[in-house]
Order: structure tokens, then C-alpha cells, then sequence
């Protein structure tokens, strides 16, 4: 029986996972990257059917708005006419094809095993009461402000990091 | 009263300031490290044996400094022993070791490694003394074994030189045998009593009398075979038959160190450490008699050697072999005191004699053999007269240093009463006629009569090896006269502190030794003694006047007696082909397994089989593995999944 | 009510086919996306479970994951342009000097 909230869960796993397909299959990259950006989109409509708002606006603001800028920028920069003739794919695609299956498969055999553990205290009338982005915070600010202060020197560390790598050598 | 830790340490400290800061920094200025150190060690040796020898009750001083060794059941420590045998080996020691770091000054000047030298002289000095100073059996062996190294760095100081390196060696190995039946005497000491510890050791050895031990399918008593293999060590040490080759050879070394090592200290550890264990030998009569033989055959064997060879130093050395040997005959029948008093005593005139000859190699551009040298009285005063206080007081002038100890051996030894004692005073009488024939040779030969080389010849040589032809054939510098001087003195005056009863003294070294040594049995009068010093002295004389009339008078003489006597001159002059029976029965031999076997089988095949296998095998499998490391990013990475299925497949499979 | 069985097959079937494109692509730019496609498979699941869960541990992971991506998407795209400026290509087969 298709009820609502299946049709919608199957819709956007058939189009995630057949797009995702497309991507790893596409010749340009500047294509691989458009439909990337049409996987994070439906991957962030998942995340609000989850109850999972603030992490659905994260996911479009970060990954659509800024890394996949980025790899446009990158793939802009780079001069690949080259690559419309050479060999798409490399050495290892059969190997890559059957690991890939295989890991699917145990995947999803070992899953069906899989038992959840006791229940939290953010069921959805909470969520809904407080709004998800103000439990996201309390939860961030206290139990994890430990991470999260350790993320901001991995962002720094990263920024520093580009900056050095990419930074072109005048003096030689 | 911890003033005594300066005696052994001083030089200790003296040796790594040199060692470390010397070949870049002191250089030619080691002599004012070396010397002091060695000086105020001397001074509080002095001290300390004076305030011993003074009092009526001499205060023994015993101690633990710290546990060195602690495994069970066995237990050595660094302690030490100052009773009045040590205190006698502390001025011996520390009082030649003196004299000779001053000689070297002079002697060494100019040398290349002259900072080595006067580090190992540290060391060496620093061995000795803990060996002397020892309170229990293994510190004795530490610094019997440090002695030996040391011996053997000093004997190959001139490293460049093959023979010089070669004796060194030879030092060492031949040390070996000895030292190899001591260690073996100590385990048994061990194992027998429990304790390595003097006061222990000799507070219980009496409880084994009469247990027997079965060595090699022989039944044996205990105590005499301890006493015979620590005899070992001494045989090895002080170089008496039949391991006596080595000292001969040891002359390779520096002049200095033949003095000090090969004359004064080192070899006299063997009596010095047959004296220490005198409550051991003396409940064994059979080790006794053992080492009274030894010692008498080596006198008359090494002396009679020294009739005949024409190196300085050699003759002095064979000569020293001679007098060790009367030490141990002493030891042998009893007389420890007396073969201590023999020790301090040759120590003084020994140690001259060589310094003596370096001063003639110095003024002789380093020429050796007497044949070449001749009427040196002239230019070399100073070494004339203290050489000759040496030769007399070795061969017996009356009341000299040398005089009174050999008689005080050679009558103890006919007083003893037993056939042995009978025996060695024999062989110590014909000894003491060849001791007094021999010095004198080198005496005259030296420095009476003409000069027998050319000196213009000497000084071309000189120059061609780089020395100063200028002190050719003139006398040393003062600071290689004062020690002469110095031991000179000592060579008159080191017996009067035990002029026997007889001659009006009250032989108060034999009083002083008495607590650590005991006192041999006496079966003679005066009357006997007066008789012996008659005969004595009349050997002295006639000794003289043979070795005059040969070597002065009637130069010809010499020749016809070696012709006349060829056979026996050949023997001689080849040292009783000793030297060449090892090399047929132990060299030879040795050196014919290594080569065929060790070398070619257990070394060339085994031992560099594995060695060169091992990374051959491992340069063949890491030739095969590196074509994984390929440097492509897609292999890494589907290798790694696949070892990810891999295990999830293990894990399947065993759960 | 979609069973969280169902997200999680999606998960490993994103997560699949991101391991695949890591293994078959030579080009770097499509591999960096490939490990996107991973982590975001990895996001699906952490979200999914945390949803089900009623705990917000899983969110609070998927936004780390968030940041580590954004951080490791920056200093991978800095050595793609380095590695571009020397060896004039993006094939990660022709960059091979770290062979043994």
C-alpha cells in the first residue's frame, strides 16, 4: 500500500541514487557537478521529512551554496578541453564495480539486523515545542562544545591550508 | 679517615682529565695534571704507612665503600684493606709511580701521543693501587686484570711499530693462561667458602682442611688446589716459568713503563698477592713447595739467560724475572716477610736500573745493544753513579738495599729446616753469582772500556728519523736525573729498615709484616748467618772481579769462553728455544684450527652465511613486495576494500 | 511510516555507488565528488537513525561531518590546483612519482 510519506521517500530515493549514477558517470565534470547539486537538494527535502530542519539548511547552504561553488570554481580554472578525449575511467573500474556490489551487499544484509538502541528525550512533540534549531543548539553549545570548538580550529587549520597549497610561488 | 680514598682516585681523576681533554687541549701539558695527581697520592701513602709503622698498634683500616656486586647468594663490594702489607705496597707503588711520571717528563718529551702515555701511566697507577688496596678476592682481580691492560696499551705505545704491538699482544695472551687458572681459583674460593672477602675467607679456609676434591679422575685436596691456582695468576703475572716469555718482549715499551710496570709494580702483584693469601698456602705444603721450586728455577733460568744476551733492556728484564724468582722461593719456604722486603727493596734498584738504561738509550739515540756502547762514564756522570749504586745494591754490595734482603731469603731459606728450603738455597746461591756476573757485564760494558760505535754514523741516523742529534751522547735533563737521584737513595738506604739481629738491626721490617704475613720457622744461629753473609759477600766480589777480567782486562776472553762453551752459549743466547717450543705446541696448533676451521667453516660459512643470508632474503622479498607500493591511488584503495570484505568475511565465518 | 530500513538501504546504495565512482573515475575532480556522495550517504543514515532515535547525537554528528567535508573539500580542491600547476593534469594515474 503507497501511502503519502512512502511515495515521497520512494520518489526522492529513486532520484538520489539514480542521479548519483549519472554523476559518477558523466564525462564533464561541470555536468557531474550540476546534478550533484540536484542530489543535495533532494537529500536536504529527506532531511525535512526527518523533522530535521536546520541540518536540511545547512546542507543547501553549505554543501549546494558553498563547496559546490568551489568545485565549479576548480573545474572553471582548470583548462580541461583534454579531457573530452581521454580514457574516462581508470584501471580499476571492474574491481571498483564488483567491491562496490559486494559492499552492497553486505550492507544490506548485515542491516536488517539492525536493533535500536533506547530512546532519547527529543521525540517530535519536544522538537516541535522548542523549534529544532533551538535543541540543536542547547545540545551543541552544551554537551558538544568541545567539538565544536575543535571544529572551528579544523575550519581554520583548513583555511590555512588552502591558502598555503594554492598560493602560487613568485620567488624562485 | 677517608684521606686514603685520595690514593687510588687522584691518579684515577688524573687519567680522564688526560684521556678526554688531552689530545686537543693539554697536550704537552699533561705531565702538570699527571704529576701532581700522582705526588699528593704518593704523599698521603707516605703518610699513612709512616703513622702504621710508627705506632705500636698500627690501626688496619677495612672498609666497604659501596655493594658492587650483589646476585644471590654472592656478594662483592669496593672496599679496601690497608693492614701493613698494603701500606708496604703503597709506597712501592706510589713512590716508583712518582718517580717515573717525573722521569717521563724528560723521557717522553716531544712525543706525539705524550698525553697518552702519561693517561695510561694514571691508569696503570690507579689499577695497581686498587689491586693493592683490595679488601676482598674479585677488586683484586679487577685491578689485576686493569694492571694487564694497561700493560698492554704501555707496551704498544709505539703502536706503529710491529714488534712493539706484537709484544703487546703477546703481554695479554700470555697473561691469559695465568689469569685463567687465578679466575678459576677464585670460583673455587667461592664455591667452596661462600665469601670472596679476605677477612671472611681467611677467617674460615682452615674448616677445609683435609676435604679432598676430585679434578680430572684425581683426588686432590682442596686447599692445594686453590693455592695452585691462584699460583696461576701470579705465575702468569710476574712472569715465572713457564710463562715468563712475555717480559722479555714487554721491553718494546717506553723505558718509563719497563721501570714502573715490568720491574717495580705490575709483575710483583703475583708475590704481593702470594703474600696476601699466605693463610691459604701456608696449610697447603705441597702448593708451598710448588712455589719455592718455581720461583728457584726461574731465578737460576732467567738469570743464566742474562749472561749472554746484548740488549740492555732485555738483560735487565731476565734479570728481573731472576730476582721475582726470589721472591717466590722466599714466599715458597715460608718467608713471606722477607719476599716483601725483597720486593720493596728491587723495586728501588730495578726500577734505577732501567731508568738508568733510558737515560743511556736517550744519550745513545735509542741504540740497545751494550756491544755498541762503552766508556760512557765520562759523558753521563749522573747515569754512571746512580747505575753503578744499582748494580751494587743488586748484586750484593754489603749493607746496600739489595744485600739485605737476598740474604735474609737465603738464610731463611737454609733455616727453614726442609729439604725444599735445602734445595732452593742451592739454586738462590748459584743464582746470586749469576746475578752479580750479569750486572756487572752491563755495567762494564756500558760504561768502561771503549766506545764501540760511530758517532758521526749515530747522528746521520738520528737526523734521518727526525730526533735532535744534539743530546746525543750527553747527559738527560733534570728531570729524568732527579728520579735517578731519588732512586738512588733508595737503593742504599731501603734496607735499613730491616737489618736482621745479626748485624746489630732488629729487623724492624719483619716485626712491622709479622701481623698480615706470620713469621717462618728458624733452625740456625747467628753463627750461620755470619757465615752465609760471608759467603755472600764473597760471591759479590768474585761475581765482580769475573765479569772485570772478561769484560775489562782480557777483552778476548768472552769469545773464546762462547766458543768453548758453544753449546751451552747457543742454548743461552736462545733463551732455552722457549719461545720456539710454543710456537710448535700452542702457537702453530692454534693458529692452524683457527684458519681451516673457524675461519673457514664456523665463520666463513655459518656465522657469514647468516649474516650476509639474512639481508639477502630480506633485499629479495622487499625486491618483490615494493612492485605493490606502485604509487597509484586507485590500487591502494580498491586493495583496501577488498581487505575490508576480507575481514567482514573472517568475521563472518567465526562468529 | 517509512521504515528506517528503507533510508538505510539508500544510505548504502549512495555510499555504494560513491566507492564505485572513487574506483572507476580517474579524474581527481570526479573522485572528490565520489567521496561527497559518501559522506552524504553517511549524513542520510546519521540523521535517519537520529530521527528514529528521538536523540539529536546523530544530527549533531552529521554537522560535524558537514564541517570536516567543507574543510577537507578546500584543502583537496587547494592540491588538485597544485598538482594541476605542475603536472598539467587532473588523472590520478599519471601521478605515480611515490612508487617503490
Amino acid at each position: 500500500m503507497i501511502t503519502l510519506p512512502v511515495f515521497f521517500f520512494l520518489y526522492h530515493a529513486l532520484v538520489i541514487v539514480g542521479l548519483s549514477l549519472v554523476t559518477v558517470s558523466r564525462r564533464n565534470p561541470v555536468h557531474s557537478v550540476l546534478f550533484m547539486l540536484i542530489i543535495f537538494f533532494h537529500i536536504a527535502s529527506l532531511y525535512l521529512f526527518l523533522n530535521a530542519e536546520f541540518i536540511a539548511a545547512i546542507q543547501i547552504i553549505v554543501y549546494a551554496g558553498a563547496i559546490l561553488v568551489l568545485f565549479l570554481f576548480v573545474v572553471f580554472l582548470l583548462d580541461l578541453r583534454a579531457e573530452e578525449h581521454a580514457d574516462k575511467y581508470s584501471m580499476s573500474q571492474p574491481a571498483g564495480a564488483v567491491l562496490a556490489l559486494s559492499l552492497f551487499a553486505v550492507l544490506a544484509s548485515t542491516m536488517r539486523g539492525f536493533v535500536l538502541g533506547p530512546h532519547g528525550i527529543y521525540g517530535i512533540e519536544k522538537i516541535t515545542e522548542m523549534t529544532h534549531t533551538k535543541a540543536i543548539g542547547t545540545v551543541l553549545y552544551t554537551k558538544y562544545l568541545f567539538p565544536f570548538e575543535v571544529a572551528s580550529v579544523v575550519l581554520l587549520v583548513a583555511i590555512v591550508g588552502a591558502i598555503t597549497l594554492a598560493k602560487r610561488h613568485t620567488k624562485s | 679517615m677517608s684521606a686514603y680514598l685520595l690514593i687510588p682516585f687522584l691518579p684515577l681523576f688524573a687519567f680522564f682529565v688526560n684521556i678526554l681533554f688531552g689530545r686537543n687541549f693539554i697536550k704537552g701539558q699533561a705531565h702538570w695534571i699527571a704529576v701532581p695527581a700522582v705526588t699528593v697520592s704518593c704523599l698521603v701513602s707516605w703518610v699513612i704507612a709512616l703513622k702504621m709503622f710508627m705506632s705500636h698498634d698500627p690501626q688496619i683500616i677495612n672498609e666497604d665503600l659501596y655493594t658492587w656486586i650483589s646476585s644471590g647468594g654472592f656478594r662483592a663490594s669496593v672496599g679496601f684493606l690497608i693492614d701493613q702489607l698494603t701500606a708496604v705496597m703503597l709506597i712501592v707503588v706510589t713512590t716508583v709511580s712518582m718517580l717515573v711520571h717525573i722521569y717521563s717528563i724528560g723521557y717522553m718529551h716531544g712525543e706525539k701521543g705524550y698525553y697518552r702515555f702519561f693517561s695510561f701511566l694514571s691508569l696503570f697507577t690507579f689499577s695497581m693501587l686498587m689491586l693493592v688496596m683490595a679488601n676482598n678476592i674479585l677488586q683484586l682481580y679487577f685491578g689485576w686484570e686493569a694492571v694487564g691492560l694497561c700493560s698492554y696499551f704501555l707496551i704498544g705505545y709505539y703502536y706503529e711499530k710491529k714488534s712493539a704491538s706484537d709484544a703487546g699482544k703477546k703481554a695479554f695472551i700470555v697473561n691469559r693462561f695465568g689469569d685463567f687458572g687465578f679466575g678459576l681459583g677464585i670460583i673455587m674460593i667461592f664455591l667452596t667458602l661462600g665469601t670472596v672477602h679476605y677477612a671472611e675467607v681467611f677467617g674460615s679456609i682452615g674448616t677445609l682442611t683435609g676435604q679432598g676434591i676430585v679434578v680430572l679422575g684425581f683426588q686432590m685436596d682442596v686447599i692445594t688446589l686453590i693455592a695452585l691456582l691462584l699460583f696461576c695468576g701470579a705465575v702468569g703475572k710476574s712472569a715465572q716459568l713457564p710463562l715468563h716469555v712475555w717480559l722479555p718482549d714487554a721491553m718494546e715499551g717506553p723505558t718509563p713503563v719497563s721501570a714502573l710496570i715490568h720491574a717495580a709494580t705490575m709483575v710483583t702483584a703475583g708475590v704481593f698477592m702470594v703474600a696476601r693469601f699466605s693463610p691459604i698456602f701456608n696449610l697447603s705444603p705441597v702448593a708451598m713447595a710448588v712455589v719455592a721450586v718455581t720461583g728457584a728455577f726461574t731465578a737460576i733460568f732467567a738469570g743464566s739467560i742474562a749472561l749472554v744476551q746484548r740488549d740492555i733492556k732485555r738483560i735487565i728484564a731476565y734479570s728481573t724475572c731472576s730476582q721475582l724468582g726470589y721472591m717466590f722461593l722466599a714466599c715458597g719456604v715460608g718467608a713471606y716477610g722477607a719476599g716483601i722486603f725483597h720486593l720493596y727493596t728491587h723495586a728501588f734498584f730495578k726500577a734505577l736500573l732501567f731508568l738508568g738504561a733510558g737515560s743511556v738509550m736517550h744519550a745513545m739515540g735509542g741504540e740497545l745493544d751494550i756491544f755498541k756502547m762503552g766508556g760512557l762514564k765520562k759523558k753521563l756522570p749522573y747515569t754512571y753513579w746512580t747505575f753503578l749504586i744499582a748494580t751494587l745494591s743488586i748484586s750484593g754490595f754489603p749493607l746496600l738495599a739489595g744485600f739485605i734482603s737476598k740474604d735474609e731469603i737465603l738464610f731463611l731459606a737454609f733455616a727453614s729446616g726442609t729439604t725444599v728450603g735445602k734445595f732452593v738455597w742451592v739454586v738462590g746461591v748459584i743464582t746470586a753469582v749469576l746475578t752479580a756476573f750479569y750486572s756487572f757485564r752491563v755495567f762494564y760494558l756500558t760504561f768502561h772500556g771503549e766506545f764501540r760505535s760511530d758517532i758521526e754514523e749515530m747522528k746521520k741516523h738520528a737526523v734521518e728519523h727526525g730526533h735532535d742529534p744534539h743530546h746525543l751522547l750527553h747527559e738527560a735533563p733534570w728531570t729524568m736525573r732527579i728520579p735517578l737521584l731519588l732512586l738512588a737513595f733508595g737503593a742504599v738506604t731501603a734496607g735499613w729498615i730491616g737489618i736482621p739481629a745479626a748485624l746489630g738491626g732488629h729487623n724492624k721490617f719483619a716485626h712491622f709484616m709479622e701481623p698480615v704475613v706470620g713469621h717462618p720457622e728458624v733452625h740456625a744461629g747467628h753463627a750461620t748467618e755470619y757465615i752465609l753473609m760471608a759467603l755472600a759477600i764473597a760471591i759479590f766480589i768474585g761475581g765482580l772481579l769475573f765479569a772485570r777480567h772478561m769484560y775489562i782486562t782480557n777483552r778476548d776472553l768472552a769469545d773464546k769462553m762462547a766458543k768453548k762453551f758453544s753449546f751451552a752459549h747457543y742454548l743461552l743466547w736462545n733463551k732455552y728455544f722457549i719461545d720456539e717450543l710454543y710456537h710448535f705446541t700452542i702457537i702453530r696448533p692454534t693458529m692452524w684450527v683457527s684458519k681451516s676451521f673457524i675461519v673457514g667453516f664456523s665463520d666463513g660459512k655459518i656465522i657469514e652465511g647468516i649474516v650476509n643470508g639474512v639481508p639477502r632474503a630480506i633485499g629479495q622479498i622487499s625486491g618483490f613486495i615494493r612492485h605493490v607500493q606502485n604509487g597509484l591511488v586507485h590500487r591502494y584503495a580498491t586493495v583496501m576494500g577488498f581487505a575490508f570484505l576480507a575481514i567482514v568475511a573472517i568475521a563472518f565465518i567465526w562468529r | 511510516m517509512v521504515p528506517l530500513y528503507w533510508y538505510m538501504l539508500l544510505s548504502a546504495a549512495v555510499f555504494c555507488i560513491g566507492v564505485y565512482g572513487f574506483l572507476a573515475r580517474r579524474n581527481v575532480i570526479l573522485m572528490f565528488i565520489s567521496i561527497e556522495l559518501m559522506l552524504n550517504a553517511v549524513n542520510i543514515n546519521l540523521v535517519a537513525i537520529s530521527h528514529y532515535m528521538e536523540d539529536l547525537a546523530g544530527q549533531i554528528l552529521s554537522f560535524f561531518v558537514i564541517t570536516v567535508a567543507a574543510a577537507e573539500a578546500a584543502i583537496g580542491l587547494a592540491i588538485i590546483i597544485a598538482l594541476f600547476r605542475n603536472k598539467e593534469t587532473v588523472h590520478v594515474d599519471e601521478m605515480k612519482e611515490m612508487q617503490g
